[in-house]
């Protein structure tokens, strides 16, 4: 315990030399506009800054690294909450109340309650991670591929209530989701699917943001203004100190959802393959389980705000954890940090603790200032957005809508995903006037891979024995609370139904 | 789609017209690019290619070897065959050039629809091989590859190797163990080296043919250890590891980290591009890498690196038709 305070200490004193605490602000501040912009996610903000790190030491070019992964984490809610088009899939949980309390005028309370419950789930999770990293890196190293399946069915399950009651609807969501994960390449037999005949563009399979941002943005967009008329002007959100001040003090109750995300997030984000997406999705289907209104939530509670939040910043230190100990990326930004150490010459693994103290205990230092300076950041520039949803719809339309093209052309830069992207805005309208859940549909492209990829080779190692997921200490427990997970909305409506009539007889 | 696909060939068609008439303004001797250059990635982020990329761009600008920035673009979709497709649709451009690896061969050979013939692409360089060891985690007690074959036999199609994709380097390597020892081993495919590297760590699997930078992390904790290493000599790295040719087994398989432009490039640009890579090729942090990831391999361009190709080609078709999957 001493040994890890002393270190800890020493990194401090790395992280606070001028250079390296200029670069935390620095990052912060850029990460938190990169998360911000659609389609511009940390993944390329890191990979995009990588080559300019060779101007400083190695420990401060990771500082740097590791503050635009926080900011942008932070930045992500802001487009999720203001415009309704998640930032990067770590932000999708939280358009989901982010936005209805953006259109009800509460666009900085949704805000707040995002930066603030990124503080605290960025620092329970440092603090997790500045205590058992070497023995959290074992349990990272347990988790298989059965035991990847069974996470994902649970993360199903804690979703499966998201569409509301109308389960078939939700169904035909799910399995739009899942058909759409399919498209590209088979893994297990190398070939190309669903390629309709070999058009290139479908071959890197259909990317999570263009279906998110064409629901969402496009979609979601051309219904606001058929419902409107163009008259819709957000702006009744006003902001001032006393304003922010009492948001603040309205986050005391939700901070139990507050840290269930945070702990639920940093465990999801150190299994490597699972990331910062899974983590957030689930922390907010528990959230909405555990809640004592459930269907307010997808309605504006700030509680569907907190708990992803809490859970993608945990979660997003969590999988430097992987990245670090064992030198295997738990997303695809630390797939990029841990290219940048070995580009300057340290070997990620699990001889860096022993090896490299110094550059270890720096980083874990440097996210703890990190965290610090990304909320009082986010929080200064509040009243800057809330100005921005000032501006009359009609002129917020033209720029949601070059945002969605440059978000939907980002991540691939191909024109074809831009086409597909306005193909599903007009499909996300279409749902979204006949009441169709659109949440499934982006869980279902987001866990579909995972869950298929995982559940064929355990399958390969099984060969083809389902028993392979219950036999295992891990899976199996997980998988038994996944299975009573699902059967719990059936279990309800079986409930209903026998009351239903007798209600009936009672009138 | 029909609208897509008609922007897509006008935009294409322009392009072409632009790219001609710029690249007949540019026959002075010494061609530099006028825009940034596309360099294209045969594979996701953060895998093996995807990281030798971003060291290659990172010494590029370090040592300002190009007058325009190299742009990495991630193409990974169908094992590089959306990367080898769009190298073909940029025919005649100068400013496209892309790292590959062995899907090169293996993805046009196996997907026959895809119309490419990678002896109409621009060779480059051809910066390193990558080598191939036979790994075991070090609980199993395994010391030696007859070991390893008297336990692999025993536990028949229980024994269980991770590799990285269907039909790439690491399956090719456990049909040949297969095929030579008489084994059943069960191949199982996971998403990229480091991720494989892991299964064996958590003993999720039984064995697997990283390449060395993949599993050295593990290695050096004392985790896995290496059998032995399918290459002519011993690696530098681990001088205690014999190769299969010293165990009567004379298989030697490497790995390419090649740069390839895009078929019809301009030969002065393709100049260009052959000399920027030789620089980089001999900087001290390219050879220090090799040296630390126990990479081998010479500085290979133009003619010699065709030839190095064909045969490559060759050698790949008669393993594929070898494991029935041609």
């Amino acid at each position: 315990m001493m040994e890890i305070l002393s270190h800890l200490i020493d990194g401090f004193a790395i992280a606070v030399q001028p250079m390296n605490l200029g670069l935390i602000i620095f990052g912060c501040a850029l990460g938190l506009f990169i998360g911000a912009m659609p389609g511009l996610g940390s993944v390329n903000g890191v990979a995009i800054l990588l080559p300019m790190t060779f101007l400083v030491p190695p420990a401060s070019a990771i500082i740097f690294l590791a503050a635009i992964y926080y900011g942008a984490m932070y930045g992500g809610a802001i487009s999720s909450i203001m415009l309704g088009i998640p930032g990067a899939s770590t932000a999708v949980a939280t358009t989901f109340d982010g936005r209805p309390l953006a259109m009800q005028g509460l666009a900085d309370r949704a805000l707040v309650a995002a930066a603030t419950a990124s503080f605290v789930g960025g620092t329970i999770s440092v603090i997790l991670f500045t205590m058992f990293a070497p023995p959290l890196a074992d349990v990272a190293l347990a988790f298989g591929a059965p035991e990847e399946f069974a996470l994902m069915m649970l993360a199903f399950g804690t979703f499966i209530g998201l569409g509301g009651d109308d389960i078939p609807k939700t169904f035909f969501s799910i399995f739009i989701g899942l058909v759409l994960s399919a498209v590209g390449l088979d893994i297990v037999s190398g070939e190309p699917r669903l390629i309709f005949g070999g058009i290139p563009g479908f071959m890197h399979g259909v990317n999570f943001l263009v279906l998110a941002i064409g629901i969402y943005g496009i979609g979601e967009m051309l219904w606001t203004i058929e419902s409107s008329r163009g008259k819709l002007n957000v702006s009744q959100a006003t902001v001032s100190v006393s304003r922010i001040l009492s948001c603040l003090k309205d986050l005391k109750s939700t901070i139990k959802s507050m840290v269930m995300g945070s702990f639920l997030g940093y465990f999801v984000g150190i299994l490597p393959a699972a990331g910062a997406t899974p983590g957030s999705l689930m922390s907010y289907g528990v959230a909405k389980t555990l809640s004592k209104d459930p269907d307010s939530f997808g309605k504006g509670n700030v509680e569907g705000v907190v708990a992803p939040e809490a859970a993608n910043n945990a979660a997003s230190t969590g999988s430097m954890l992987p990245m670090l100990t064992l030198g295997i990326p738990g997303s695809p930004t630390t797939a990029i940090l841990l290219g940048g150490m070995v580009i300057w010459g340290l070997e990620p693994g699990p001889r860096l603790f022993v090896d490299n103290q110094d550059f270890v205990w720096a980083l874990i230092a440097s996210l703890y200032a990190a965290n610090l300076f990304a909320v009082l950041i986010n929080i200064a520039f509040i009243p800057m957005f809330i100005w921005v949803l000032r501006l009359p719809f009609t002129m917020l339309v033209p720029i949601i809508f070059i945002l969605c093209v440059v978000g939907g052309y980002a991540p691939t830069q191909d024109m074809h995903d831009v086409w597909l992207m306005f193909g599903f805005g007009v499909v996300g309208y279409l749902m979204r006037k006949l009441d169709y859940p659109m949440a499934p549909a982006v869980l279902a492209i987001v866990l579909g891979p995972l869950a298929e990829t995982s559940m064929r080779q355990s399958l390969l190692m099984s060969h083809g024995t389902f028993s392979i997921f219950f036999e295992r200490p891990v899976a199996g427990p997980i998988m038994v609370v996944a299975i009573v997970l699902f059967l719990l909305p059936l279990i309800k409506m079986i409930k209903d139904r026998i009351k239903k009539p007798a209600e009936g007889t009672d009138a | 789609m029909k609208i897509a696909k008609a922007a897509g060939a006008a935009a294409l068609a322009v392009a072409l017209l632009t790219s001609a008439s710029l690249s007949s303004l540019a026959q002075a001797a010494d061609w530099k690019p006028r825009k940034p250059v596309e360099f294209v990635i045969m594979a996701g982020p953060g895998g093996g290619a995807d990281k030798m990329a971003r060291l290659m761009q990172t010494i590029v600008e370090k040592h300002d070897l190009s007058s325009r920035p190299l742009i990495p673009v991630n193409k990974p979709g169908g094992s590089g065959a959306e990367a080898l497709v769009y190298l073909k649709q940029k025919t005649g451009d100068d400013h496209v050039i892309m790292v590959t690896l062995n899907s090169f061969y293996t993805t046009p050979l196996r997907q026959a629809a895809l119309d490419v013939d990678i002896s109409t692409y621009t060779p480059v360089a051809r910066m390193a091989e990558d080598t191939f060891l036979l790994w075991v985690h070090n609980d199993s007690g395994i010391t030696t590859v007859d070991e390893f074959v008297t336990a692999a036999k025993q536990q028949g199609k229980e024994w269980k190797m991770a590799g990285t994709g269907r039909a790439q380097e690491d399956e090719l390597l456990t049909r040949f163990l297969n095929k030579t020892y008489s084994l059943d081993i069960n191949y199982v495919p996971f998403k990229g080296g480091g991720a494989v590297a892991k299964q064996l760590a958590g003993k999720h699997v039984n064995s697997t043919v990283n390449n060395p930078s993949e599993a050295l992390g593990f290695y050096e904790a004392g985790t896995v250890r290496a059998l032995a290493s399918f290459t002519p000599e011993r690696l530098p790295l681990f001088p205690d590891t014999p190769t299969f040719k010293e165990l009567g087994v004379d298989h030697s398989y490497f790995m390419q980290r090649s740069v390839v432009g895009a078929p019809g490039m301009s030969p002065e640009a393709a100049a260009f591009y052959q000399g920027v890579f030789r620089k980089v090729y001999e900087s001290p942090e390219w050879q220090d890498y090799m040296k630390k990831k126990s990479l081998r391999g010479d500085f290979l361009t133009g003619d010699a690196l065709m030839e190095y190709w064909i045969n490559g080609r060759a050698l790949h078709q008669q393993m594929l038709k070898d494991i029935g999957d041609l």
